[in-house]
């Protein structure tokens, strides 16, 4: 029998950066960024990666875009292996970075699209018309004549969005593309990249994100990833079904509370995480079942505490997450996590 | 994959380069600055040769050094143009404009991306050279009378060394993708160290006799002879003179040849090997 052959498959996929001795100072000399990861991705696809920052998800990205070489393990993109023939990889790919301010700063913004459709080799008047159409989902039509070091580093992403799905690749990295831009645009871009998909079925997209809004939205499949670990990978639905007959609780309390020591001793909390939000105490609960809410209540009147509102949730990915991990997207990582934007 | 679809490629990442190259070169200011600017900086180039001969060497323009110094120095402005342009490129797109990644992930011949981003640092040159030479004929009355040139060796001589140029900043390029961009003066070092040891400003023979050999094994110190040669109709190197302008070229086309093998394989190996490391998205900025 055939082996099934999938747009992208990584096998035993491991990163490790060696630190420089200087630079180590006295720490481990070596970082793990990714994990033995096993992934297999199907054509037609829009495949998320979720997990905070420096989780892993970017140098996934890398070695599949033939940009770095993996520790060991393989990867295949369109069929291709990324380190035995990365230049066949590059006629299948696409790739954008979220996040950052690139582009040729004294060419404008129509000029650096134009530029790209002929290194991939486009022509005819359908290039002009496909780059006025980009500029108008990403709304950066009126800027199309403007030079790129005039425009923000939010206006930049916009047109570095255009640019990835200028050429309609075959398969698409998407590496966090709205970290850092407004609620509006980032719902407008979340809009495209569906439209995008269902436009082109058999088109692939690999999106990295710690949005789990976005995931969750987005996405018929989610790996959730932490320190270079690939602990859960299935549809968005499936893998909060798993904590389904659990059940998840965010409170707000008011008052001197310690919420390590209030929720170690309680039989059937789960997880749980807190946070300060608005001078109050936040505590997300992932509990047994509902009656163990009760001496949770007990426990926080027990220390003085008043309750402020208290709401039954539905399970979310963050809350798929908290259960795998121990703690929330945004917390407990490394440096720079970025807080949810609003959906 | 056919030959064809490989031509295809290395040939439209020629065109774009050289586009994209010229727009960067020459898009920082309106057309008739830009102008005024390709005239002026050779210019003053040539009048500062002037100043340092004429004060700091105490020569006269009519001493038979003053051509071999200008002719030198006029086309000395190829080698900063052309070995810079190219591996500047690479810091360039890299770390300025954040773009070298996804040049790298297109289907584009990299190789033929950075040498035709040189090709408008060339032209800029071209034109310097020109106006230089142009101005040492016209206003420090260099003779060079048209007739007495050799162009055959002139256009030959210049295809060859452009080429080593370009090969020179091909191998700069692969040692700037290991390098932070602080790095830069590599090449200023390496085009300084070919002025000193080219035979640029002064002739080969006051060297010592080590650097002489070193000067012996570079494309350039050929280059220049063989462009005196056709433009002066000497060379003005006691050292070379035993070489027959006829064994120029192919010694030049051989050590062009041979830098050419040797910066291709640098370039991949250190391709390579910034591949490993991850420096090919590099940022250096601290």
């Amino acid at each position: 029998m055939q082996a099934r052959e999938y747009s992208i498959e990584t096998k035993d996929l491991t990163r490790v950066f060696r630190v420089k001795r200087r630079e180590a100072r006295g720490e481990k000399r070596e970082i793990t960024a990714l994990d033995r990861a096993d992934l297999a991705v199907e054509r037609g696809e829009l495949f998320g990666v979720l997990g905070p920052n420096g989780a892993g998800k970017t140098t996934l990205i890398k070695i599949l875009a033939t940009l770095l070489s993996p520790t060991s393990g393989t990867a295949r993109v369109a069929g291709v292996d990324v380190v035995a023939n990365p230049w066949e990889v590059r006629r299948h790919i696409g790739m954008v970075s979220g996040g950052e301010s690139s582009g040729y700063g004294l060419l404008t913004v129509e000029e650096n699209l134009w530029m790209f459709s002929q290194f991939y080799g486009m022509r005819g008047a359908d290039v002009r018309k496909r780059i006025k159409e980009l500029l108008e989902v990403v709304g950066l039509a009126d800027g199309a004549k403007t030079k790129i070091y005039h425009l923000s580093t939010g206006m930049r992403q916009k047109m570095n969005f255009a640019r990835g799905f200028l050429t309609d690749p075959e398969i698409l990295f998407l590496d966090e593309p709205t970290i850092g831009l407004d609620v509006q645009t980032a719902r407008t871009l979340r809009a495209y990249i569906r439209k995008w998909m269902d436009d082109h079925p058999d088109r692939t997209i690999l999106l990295t994100t710690h949005y789990m809004y976005e995931a969750d939205e987005l996405c018929d499949r989610v790996a959730i990833i932490d320190q270079g670990k690939v602990l859960a990978c299935d549809t968005p639905a499936a893998l909060k079904r798993d904590l389904q007959e659990e059940a998840v609780f965010r409170l707000k309390v008011e008052g001197d509370l310690d919420p390590e020591k209030l929720l170690r001793g309680i039989a059937g909390v789960h997880r749980f995480t807190h946070a300060a939000r608005d001078g109050h105490a936040q505590l997300d609960l992932i509990l047994a079942d509902e009656n163990v809410l009760l001496p949770v209540l007990s426990g926080i009147q027990g220390t003085g505490g008043r309750l402020v509102s208290l709401e039954k949730r539905a399970p979310t990915l963050e809350d798929v997450f908290i259960r795998l991990v121990g703690h929330g997207l945004n917390e407990g990582g490394d440096a720079g996590g970025a807080s949810e934007p609003a959906p | 994959m056919t030959a064809r679809v490989r031509g295809k490629e290395t040939w439209r990442s020629l065109r774009v380069a050289v586009w994209l190259g010229w727009q960067v070169e020459s898009n920082w200011t309106d057309p008739f600055l830009f102008a005024v600017y390709s005239v002026v900086r050779p210019v003053a180039g040539a009048l500062i040769l002037v100043f340092m001969y004429l004060v700091v060497a105490r020569g006269g323009l009519e001493n038979p050094l003053f051509p071999y110094v200008f002719v030198g120095n006029a086309f000395y402005i190829y080698v900063g143009a052309v070995l810079m342009g190219i591996s500047w490129v690479v810091i360039d797109d890299r770390e300025h404009y954040g773009m070298l990644k996804y040049m790298y992930v297109a289907p584009l011949n990299i190789l033929t991306y950075l040498l035709g981003r040189g090709v408008a640092q060339t032209a800029i040159a071209t034109i310097a050279t020109a106006i230089t030479l142009l101005f040492g004929v016209g206003v420090l009355g260099i003779r060079i009378p048209p007739g007495q040139v050799d162009w055959g060796l002139l256009a030959v001589a210049l295809v060859l060394g452009l080429s080593a140029l370009a090969f020179m900043g091909l191998l700069l390029a692969g040692a700037t993708l290991l390098t932070a961009r602080h790095n830069f003066f590599i090449g200023q070092a390496v085009a300084g160290a070919l002025y000193l040891l080219s035979g640029v400003v002064f002739p080969l023979d006051v060297l010592p006799p080590a650097l002489q050999w070193v000067g012996k094994a570079l494309p350039v110190t050929y280059w220049l002879e063989a462009l005196r040669r056709a433009l002066l109709g000497e060379g003005g190197n006691e050292a070379l003179r035993a070489i027959p302008t006829g064994h120029l070229l192919p010694i030049l086309a051989g050590s062009t040849l041979a830098l050419a093998v040797v910066s291709i394989l640098f370039f991949r190996w250190a391709e390579g090997v910034a591949h490993c490391r991850g420096l090919l998205d590099m940022q250096t900025m601290y």
